[in-house]
């Protein structure tokens, strides 16, 4: 099987939601409803032949059987495409591939994501992952951030995050609307009043690029330890095998050493943040 | 260790046998005022005095476009292209080449392994000849220690005046110089013969760099805010050519390209070159390497520093190419000597 890593396998969108004027969300099944197996942070190829591939965060967590979720952002020629397709259309799937986020390690300590806009689309598969294994995890924070109300994703879901007893959520926009009635500000204005014990806390962090430089200031006023400090970082992944070198950041490569890396892996990384 | 002898005269007739077993036969060939590896029609194309043919031996590893998958229009899955079985051999590579063949088979042994490298490799012998004087004043094969034959190969030629005494170093390799109408065997006056050859060697070949081969990557690690980069950045007109022609560079493209009746089509892999300002680039906008400054350290670190860290080798083969090639004029052996000073 010469190029079976590039052959992608057949897979069927189930449902779709216009989440926002850029983000569609998608629930997709593998041929035969097979598992696709992922661990939470890990992305999939999502491979249209004739156009090319794109790298995806997974967006649900492995719990969920039989399928998994996308949010896809219309950002380029192939993400465009699939904002066409809808319920009943096929597309290929390569992957899971990556170090998703260290779930053994996490078991037992308290949690704070920090997720900005889109970033929450990776985090999310943690997220939902740690609800439905509540028990495994200590306390668990979530803030979430992005430019305006209207970009939030996920709201039907927020609204639970919101009401689940185990779960802290606070959420925050740059710029709010006349009907917002939350915070209003940048994300990292929400670190300074959580309280948590820093000794046992892993921060899990996701957002833009410009978003880490910041929160990372933030985090290392609390203390929070280096290697408690996860970050999933975008690269352009074009072939997920370690091979092609679009993604690397310096001698890694963010498709397979990453996307989630602990700081103290990437801090003297130039480029890396 | 086993030697044979082939007198330089019959060359030509090992070429032609080859040919005749079915065997493609690569080798350095003149075009222009340059060489270039390519198929030997006839035995007289093959130029065994040569300096680095403008494109190394990757391309018969890993081609400069190579199919991965056939796919109907509207299909999801493709059918995968298997790569084929020529047998081919290289005749004539220096061992400057032959090291950066190893160099690749280095980073496609990574998992998930290049299964089309090693379909190839397993199907080339190499015929390598010894270099006993440097190729140009773009060389730095002396400093990186690739002027002497190292392994990589099934036989060595080495030039010894009528003759070239041949260092049979595999099995494929002893399958040859079995044809005893064209090698003889060499007895063991001829060992001490090379060696000989190799000490007269360090009088006409001379380091080139002021840095050890194992202390470059951690020279450019010190280094990376010194004017020498900005200098190359401003001269460097990121055409890609510095990796085009690197016996070591791998990177890639993975594109589509479809039949003008959109029914067929081809999912292939191309050369890429971290040189290209979209080489980074997210669909986002967002360019990880936007400075040329930062893509020409980027290249150099992922030939003297990265691979020390994964692999303890370098992935400069000394071979020139991209100084001899590049537009700008931007020496590697200017760069690195440069830096070293500065750094004293």
């Amino acid at each position: 099987m010469n190029n079976s890593l590039y052959n992608p396998i057949k897979a069927t969108i189930v449902a779709t939601k216009q989440m926002t004027a850029t983000e569609k969300w998608f629930k997709i099944e593998l041929e035969n409803k097979k598992d696709l197996n992922h661990n939470p942070g890990q992305f999939v190829e999502v491979s249209l032949l004739g156009l090319g591939e794109a790298p995806i965060s997974i967006s649900s967590s492995p719990t969920q059987r039989g399928y998994f979720e996308l949010c896809v952002r219309q950002a380029g020629k192939i993400t465009a495409a699939l904002h066409k397709l809808k319920e009943g259309d096929n597309l290929g799937i390569r992957g899971p591939f990556g170090h998703g986020f260290p779930i053994d390690e996490l078991k037992g300590k308290d949690l704070l994501f920090i997720a900005g806009g889109l970033g929450i689309a990776p985090l999310r598969s943690l997220i939902n992952y740690v609800i439905d294994q509540r028990k495994d995890f200590g306390k668990v924070n979530i803030l979430l951030g992005c430019k305006e109300p209207k970009q939030l994703l996920y709201t039907d879901e927020l609204k639970k995050w919101e009401k689940l007893t185990g779960i802290s959520f606070r959420c925050t926009v740059d710029r709010a609307d006349p009907d917002w009635k939350g915070n209003v500000g940048l994300i990292t204005n929400l670190i300074p009043g959580i309280d948590i014990d820093v000794k046992q806390t892993y921060a899990i962090v996701c957002g833009p690029p410009i978003m880490y430089k910041f929160v990372l200031v933030k985090l290392m006023e609390k203390n929070i330890p280096d290697k408690q400090i996860l970050v999933s970082l975008e690269r352009k992944m074009k072939c997920g095998l370690g091979k092609c070198g679009h993604c690397q950041i310096n001698g890694l490569y963010c498709c397979q050493d990453g996307p989630v890396f602990s700081y103290d892996k990437i801090k003297k990384v130039e480029g890396a943040i | 260790m086993k030697y044979s002898l082939i007198e330089k005269l019959k060359i030509s007739e090992l070429v032609v046998w080859l040919k005749n077993k079915q065997y493609k036969v690569v080798g350095p060939k003149a075009k222009e005022n340059q060489f270039v590896y390519g198929d030997l029609d006839s035995p007289d194309e093959l130029k065994l005095e040569h300096k680095p043919p403008v494109l190394a031996l990757k391309k018969y590893y890993l081609p400069q476009e190579e199919n991965l998958l056939n796919f109907s229009f509207g299909e999801t899955k493709g059918k995968e292209v298997d790569v084929s079985n020529n047998f081919t051999v290289v005749f004539g590579a220096h061992t400057c080449d032959i090291a950066g063949v190893i160099c690749l088979e280095n980073a496609c042994d990574i998992e998930p392994k290049d299964n089309n490298f090693f379909e190839r490799n397993k199907n080339i012998l190499i015929i390598g000849i010894e270099c006993l004087k440097p190729c140009d004043e773009y060389a730095t094969c002396v400093t990186m220690g690739t002027h002497n034959p190292k392994g990589g190969y099934d036989l060595m030629l080495t030039d010894i005046g009528n003759q070239y005494l041949v260092h049979v170093n595999s099995q494929e390799g002893l399958n040859v110089v079995a044809n005893d109408k064209i090698f003889v065997d060499a007895d063991s006056e001829y060992i001490s013969k090379v060696n000989r050859i190799r000490t007269d060697k360090t009088n006409v070949f001379n380091k080139q760099l002021n840095v050890a081969e194992n202390e470059i990557g951690v020279l450019l690690g010190r280094t990376v805010k010194s004017p020498v980069w900005d200098d190359i950045g401003k001269r460097c007109l990121s055409c890609g050519n510095c990796t085009n022609v690197c016996p070591t560079c791998y990177c890639f493209d993975v594109r589509d390209e479809v039949n003008l009746a959109v029914t067929e089509g081809r999912r292939y892999r191309v050369w890429d070159s971290c040189q290209l300002k979209e080489f980074a680039e997210v669909a986002g906008g967002e360019n990880f390497r936007k400075d040329r400054k930062k893509r020409q350290q980027h290249r150099l670190f992922r030939k003297f520093k990265y691979p020390i860290e994964k692999y303890n080798r370098n992935f400069c083969v000394g071979c020139g190419r991209c100084s001899r090639t590049c537009m700008a004029k931007i020496s590697l052996i200017e760069t690195i000597n440069s830096l070293a000073k500065e750094s004293i």
